[in-house]
């Protein structure tokens, strides 16, 4: 028997993170199953008819999906390497917020890809990606890249778990079903809290953790690499790799703040998640904002002021009212400054305001994601001529908003499922503090009093 | 004796025809002229054909096949052996007739909507006048599509051509990103052409299409192998578009043969955008001494065409108002 049955502070965390879903859960998972079922009919239309049915042609040959590619990937990458982080350094707040990382960087890994499948006009070659693989081509640097980050990420998360299964799988207070105890015991793997089993596990995390971070960022770049290797305007630019990255990141640090809320809301977890939380990402989320913003300024300024032809071309149509002139504002300008003001000023700086700051931050980077994709492609190195008026500007049907809105659908409702399998917090790590005092169990990585 | 040197002055278009299609021949076909110049003596009809050794020898014309078939899967990937294709235009006589482009449709069996050669009204600068620009596929010789593509779908061959293999082609869509010529264009929906069943499949024809892969210009190299010109050289009514061999040294509109370096040389011969280092194996001959005003290639066109080369001719209008 181990001591965490004694322990009244545990029972509560796992009932209240793994109690019965509630009539408001169902409901949820019901309007998201609705939106997701919407998204597979759009899909099925687009496979059987072709891309015709989509809004791009010939010019703009990418659209919505690479845009939504880029983002949950880059979602993906920056959970990697946040968590990562967090872990090496042994940052003191990580515990209530690595697991939720953990998760989002499989789930966006998942979804992610899939937007990149429904850019390809023939998924039943697919195949082709191995057989003829072409090592030239960065398409077969994503291919192998994503698989072994994928790998890595579900690694990293299921090593963070073992702990927690095995308290689940001892602990007899948790009332669970025959069949979810034994799935606890199988996955648990035998783990009996020994020193030696403790300090392979945590070796192993912090191998993986430092294993990922370096991927993550090359994997980033390969993303950007995508666009920065063609010779179109706006896309060919040496700091497109760091520029996506930082962009990633803040991405993430957004998309984690705002999953946070929603559990924090979803689950009653005041007395974990608290503000300290919100205002440590809040901080992470500046300093980030003003890094990317540093980046973007750079990106703009430099093909502005050289102003060579197709450069000029492309920054009349960003900063043209009619074209796209609102999106460039709200996401060069409100998503990089509003974040800064509201987590700067000490009375703005409030748990609910940092939460919507991050949704907006998530909105405007999706926006620059279409806005790096789409009006590129719309500025030829040729004036557009000889095709149909309708072939050259790009607008989306509602079969790609559709499959869009079905993906976000899907990502919120794997976390809801994942969640009622899983603790959304590390049990085991989330207490520790409170069981010895401020001694951690974990091992520090260096320890410089020796 | 003399009727047979008048047969041969009428048929000098002929002789070109033939004259491109023995680059061909001297490697595959060597074998067989030399062994016909044996029964030569039985045979009426002769042609002249040059041999391995460049010497001219007469060939009994019924023993010859001129028909090549187009090379499918790995052979296509190799090019024809010892050409060097290339396309010259002359700017100064394209006039927009639109013919290159019906007969290149007609020629693939594709819709009024692909076009694999454009036809684009081009003005510099604000001084210069605007002047016509048809634009094939480049091919060329450090293709940024080529490169991009992650199954060797699209490739680069000895005689110049950029080809695609639609049976390989997964419809990624980055080498149309990657062009930055917009030449390539996707097969968006399935059509009626590409159940053609009777034809077989070869990256040299492009035909049958399929739906949901990459097509583009293939500079025709089946019709090369039989000793034709590409559609859109062959239907050209101006004549502004030549094509021909880099190692023969010889470009040819169907009319006229012409020194390909020397014409280079002498009139200025340029290839678009050469700074992005493509490499392109399209040459223009700049729109000098043009043979009328640009206007007239925008007579016969219906309202729709007319209205794609709008952002010009506004300018133009706009340009001409503020003038007076």
């Amino acid at each position: 028997m181990i001591a965490d049955n004694k322990n009244p502070e545990i029972n509560n965390l796992v009932v209240k993170l793994l109690k019965k879903t509630g009539k408001k859960g169902y409901y949820w998972g019901f309007f998201l199953l609705l939106i997701v079922i919407a998204g597979t009919y759009a899909l099925v239309i687009q496979i059987t008819k072709g891309h015709i049915v989509t809004g791009m042609r010939d010019n703009v040959a990418w659209g919505l999906y690479i845009a939504n590619f880029i983002f949950f990937m880059g979602l993906s990458y920056a959970s990697a390497i946040i968590s990562g982080l967090l872990r090496l350094f042994r940052v003191s707040w990580r515990r209530p917020v690595i697991r939720i990382t953990d998760l989002m960087t499989i789930i966006s890994a998942i979804i992610g890809p899939l937007y990149i499948l429904l850019c390809i006009g023939r998924i039943d070659r697919l195949h082709h990606l191995i057989v003829y693989a072409r090592i030239q081509s960065p398409i077969i640097w994503d291919v192998f890249a994503i698989s072994t980050f994928l790998i890595g990420g579900i690694i990293i998360l299921y090593l963070g778990l073992i702990e927690d299964f095995a308290l689940l799988r001892d602990n007899h207070f948790i009332k669970a079903g025959k069949l979810r105890k034994r799935l606890y015991k199988l996955l648990a793997l035998r783990y009996n809290k020994s020193p030696e089993q403790t300090k392979i596990l945590y070796n192993n995390l912090d191998l993986i953790s430092a294993l990922l971070i370096p991927v993550a960022i090359i994997l980033s770049t390969i993303l950007s690499w995508v666009f920065g290797l063609t010779l179109r305007p706006g896309w060919n630019s040496t700091i497109f790799g760091p520029y996506f990255v930082f962009a990633s990141i803040y991405s993430g640090i957004a998309a984690i703040i705002v999953a946070l809320w929603i559990f924090r809301k979803a689950y009653h977890l005041e007395k974990y998640i608290t503000k300290v939380h919100f205002i440590k990402l809040g901080i992470l989320l500046l300093v980030l904002s003003i890094l990317y913003g540093y980046f973007t300024f750079n990106e703009y300024f430099s093909i502005w002021y050289s102003s060579e032809k197709w450069d000029t071309k492309l920054l009349a149509k960003l900063f043209d009212f009619s074209q796209y002139g609102w999106l460039f504002i709200f996401s060069n300008y409100v998503g990089i400054l509003l974040p800064i003001i509201v987590v700067a000023v000490p009375w703005l700086r409030r748990i609910n305001n940092i939460a919507v700051v991050s949704v907006i931050v998530i909105i405007s980077l999706w926006i620059k994601r279409y806005i790096i994709v789409v009006p590129t492609l719309e500025t030829t190195l040729f004036p557009i001529q000889d095709t149909r008026e309708a072939w050259i500007n790009y607008s989306p049907t509602w079969v790609e908003w559709s499959i869009t809105i079905g993906g976000v659908a899907m990502i919120c409702l794997l976390f809801m499922l994942v969640s009622r399998l899983i603790p959304i917090m590390p049990l085991k790590e989330a207490l520790d503090k409170e069981k010895i005092g401020n001694k951690n169990i974990v091992p520090e990585l260096w320890d410089f009093n020796k | 004796m003399a009727k047979k040197r008048k047969k041969s002055k009428s048929s000098r278009r002929k002789f070109i025809r033939t004259g491109i299609t023995l680059g061909a021949l001297t490697v595959t076909g060597s074998g067989i002229v030399s062994s016909l110049a044996k029964e030569e003596e039985q045979d009426s009809e002769k042609i002249k054909l040059l041999n391995q050794d460049g010497k001219l020898v007469e060939v009994a014309s019924s023993k010859i096949k001129l028909y090549h078939k187009p090379a499918v899967s790995k052979k296509a990937r190799k090019g024809i052996s010892g050409r060097k294709f290339v396309m010259v235009i002359d700017l100064s006589k394209c006039g927009n007739a639109r013919k290159c482009i019906d007969s290149c449709q007609k020629g693939h069996n594709l819709a009024t909507d692909q076009e694999w050669i454009r036809v684009h009204l081009m003005k510099d600068n604000q001084q210069s006048d605007p002047y016509w620009f048809p634009k094939p596929c480049y091919h060329c010789d450090n293709p940024p599509c080529v490169k991009v593509c992650p199954v060797g779908a699209t490739f680069k061959r000895s005689d110049n051509c950029v080809l695609i293999d639609v049976n390989r082609c997964i419809g990624c869509k980055f080498c149309i990103s990657a062009c930055p010529y917009s030449v390539r264009i996707f097969n968006w929906k399935d059509r009626y052409s590409y159940r053609e069943k009777d034809t077989d499949y070869s990256p040299e024809t492009s035909v049958p299409g399929q739906v949901g892969t990459v097509g583009k210009c293939d500079f025709c190299p089946d019709k090369s192998r039989n000793g034709e010109l590409p559609y859109c050289i062959s239907s050209c009514p101006m004549g502004a578009l030549y094509f021909g061999d880099i190692n023969e040294d010889t470009i040819t509109n169907g009319d006229e043969t012409l020194r390909f370096k020397k014409t280079i040389e002498e009139r200025a011969g340029y290839r678009y955008l050469e700074e992005l280092g493509t490499e392109p194996n399209v040459y223009y001959l700049p729109p000098v001494d043009r043979m009328y005003p640009f206007e007239r290639g925008l007579k016969d066109l219906t309202e729709e065409q007319k209205a794609r080369y709008n952002n010009v001719i506004s300018k133009l209008q706009s340009d001409n108002e503020t003038g007076q």
